[in-house]
């Protein structure tokens, strides 16, 4: 009996260190190597900064300038509230002490320079794609941007989303931290479409359903779903019926420059910030975005919701 | 038969006017669908697939101007749900800020009526008439 109690505890101590060893940050998802990087490109930087619509999240609410970076947006998620955090070059308030290692470490392995995990509300689970030297682009660019004082208030996540070493399992069964590789059989074009697509502008993070861990249904990714602020639905932008087969690669990249469908609806929601973002790409890379998604195969997304009936 | 045809077409035109009445929806609908389908015909314009005609350009910037004044009154209370709407739950929180941006609407398609009287001029005063349609939808919409 007693035996047996010692074995059982010895169990239940290696499961937690188990635990411990595989979620710590560095070893579920350990940074990129990131070798030498050359002189950082800031008009590249600029380019991905726009595409990874980084504006839409960390711009603090209810001012013009989207390029003050303050923080401070409310995230809706079933899991509790997130409140964009200041990534101004302020240091004190923001990451302006950071160094381009801390921040690649931040983007493409979702750890903070403490060693701590990131929430994948930041979806770093997208711009984990961008190459190391991307990276240093975007964050060179930040450099250049106002800083600003001030912290974002702290998450509010309820026990036990509030401990950040959870996330770490979370990674283990849903994070992937590949960098982006090009497919020599297709266009270069078809490469950087699905490069900005997958990666910087993180089109997935909206365009999928989730499971009730938080995390995008591999097999119904792009085919849309509910928002993941829980409000209202995403359509469905693989090549389906209800998706975009019928819509022309030069209707796609017009929605992307000037927020028109094809039957001069304008889109709203969420959708328009990303419209603001991908206007001020250059068009190739809008013509790029859309042959990428002509190129998705059909998937039928998860059923839409009763309407609810008149009145009220 | 004559008074038979105007009792008809009187009581035909008390109809339409009472079903319009009971049904917001789709009224709202319907004058959201006529600014789309003169946005079109402005894109088509500024973009140079179809010629600059000053008649045509005035009438779109119309279409705008009635749909501002015409669909702001088109929320009431019992409209929140159904018909497939996509008039998102702010139109009724924000009341005031709804109707502040029907009226920036209204204005800039009044300016555009006035100024717009070339190509160059037009695609200026279309461009800023079309800001309001994302930045309306960004808040006041959601696709359900
Ligand atoms: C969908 C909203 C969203 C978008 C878009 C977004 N972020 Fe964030 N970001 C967040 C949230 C929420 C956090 C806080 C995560 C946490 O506390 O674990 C965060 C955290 C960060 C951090 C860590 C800050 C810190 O103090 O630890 C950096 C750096 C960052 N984001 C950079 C970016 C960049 C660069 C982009 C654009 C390429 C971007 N983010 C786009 C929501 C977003
Ligand atoms: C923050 C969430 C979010 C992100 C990120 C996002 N979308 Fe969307 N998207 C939406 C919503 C919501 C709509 C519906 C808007 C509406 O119709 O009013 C939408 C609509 C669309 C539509 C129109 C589909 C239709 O049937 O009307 C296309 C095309 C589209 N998105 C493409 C993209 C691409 C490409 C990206 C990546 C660059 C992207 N989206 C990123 C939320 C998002
Ligand atoms: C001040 C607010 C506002 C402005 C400005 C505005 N809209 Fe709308 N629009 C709405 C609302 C609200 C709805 C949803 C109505 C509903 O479904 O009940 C809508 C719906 C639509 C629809 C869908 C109609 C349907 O079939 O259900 C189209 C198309 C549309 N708008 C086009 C435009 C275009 C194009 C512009 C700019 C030229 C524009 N809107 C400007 C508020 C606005």
């Amino acid at each position: 009996m007693r035996r047996l109690l010692i074995t059982l505890l010895v169990f239940a101590l290696a499961g937690i260190a188990g635990f411990f060893v595989l979620t710590d940050p560095r070893v579920v998802s350990p940074g990129p190597e990131i070798g030498t990087l050359p002189q950082p490109d800031i008009e590249n930087g600029k380019l991905l900064f726009a595409a990874g619509g980084c504006a839409s999240c960390h711009a603090t609410p209810g001012q013009d300038d989207k390029t003050r970076l303050g923080g401070g947006l409310e995230l809706g998620s079933p899991f509790g509230k997130f409140h964009a955090p200041n990534i101004s070059p302020h240091t004190r308030d923001g990451i302006g002490n950071w160094g381009t290692a801390d921040f690649i470490q931040a983007m493409a392995a979702g750890v903070s320079p403490a060693g701590q995990h990131l929430y994948p509300s930041f979806p770093y689970t997208s711009y984990r794609l961008m190459t190391p030297k991307a990276l240093a682009d975007l964050l060179a660019y930040i450099r250049t941007l106002p800083a600003v004082e001030g912290r974002a208030p702290p998450h509010e996540l309820p026990f036990p989303f509030n401990i950040r070493r959870m996330v770490g399992g979370w990674k283990l069964l849903f994070f992937d931290g590949a960098p982006f590789k090009p497919d020599p059989t297709k266009s270069d074009e078809w490469n950087r479409g699905a490069y900005l697509v997958q990666g910087p502008g993180h089109c997935a993070e909206c365009h999928s359903a989730r499971n009730s861990l938080g995390a995008i249904v591999q097999a119904t990714r792009y085919a849309g779903g509910p928002d993941p602020e829980g409000k209202g639905w995403v359509p469905n932008i693989t090549q389906s019926e209800d998706g975009l087969s019928k819509w022309s690669k030069s209707e796609i990249a017009e929605l992307l420059k000037s927020g028109f469908t094809p039957e001069f609806d304008s889109v709203g929601g969420s959708m328009a910030a990303v419209v603001r973002n991908t206007a001020q790409l250059p068009e190739a890379d809008r013509l790029a975005m859309a042959e990428y998604l002509k190129s998705l195969p059909p998937v039928q997304g998860p059923p839409r919701p009763p309407k609810p009936a008149s009145g009220g | 038969m004559i008074r038979t045809a105007l009792v008809a077409l009187g009581l035909a035109i008390g109809v339409s006017a009472v079903v319009a009445q009971s049904n917001p929806i789709a009224e709202r609908k319907d004058a959201m669908k006529s600014v789309g389908a003169a946005t079109r015909e402005g894109a088509a314009i500024a973009k140079g697939e179809a010629p600059f005609d000053a008649a045509k350009v005035k009438g779109i910037f119309k279409v705008y101007s009635d749909a501002a004044k015409k669909v702001p009154a088109l929320f009431p209370d019992n409209s929140k749900t159904g018909g497939e709407t996509t008039a998102a739950p702010k139109v009724w929180e924000d009341q005031a800020g709804f109707k502040t941006a029907f009226a920036k609407f209204e204005a800039d398609a009044a300016k555009g009526a006035a100024s717009a009287t070339d190509l160059a001029t037009f695609r200026a005063a279309f461009g800023d008439a079309t800001k309001n349609c994302g930045s309306c939808h960004e808040a006041y919409r959601i696709k359900k």
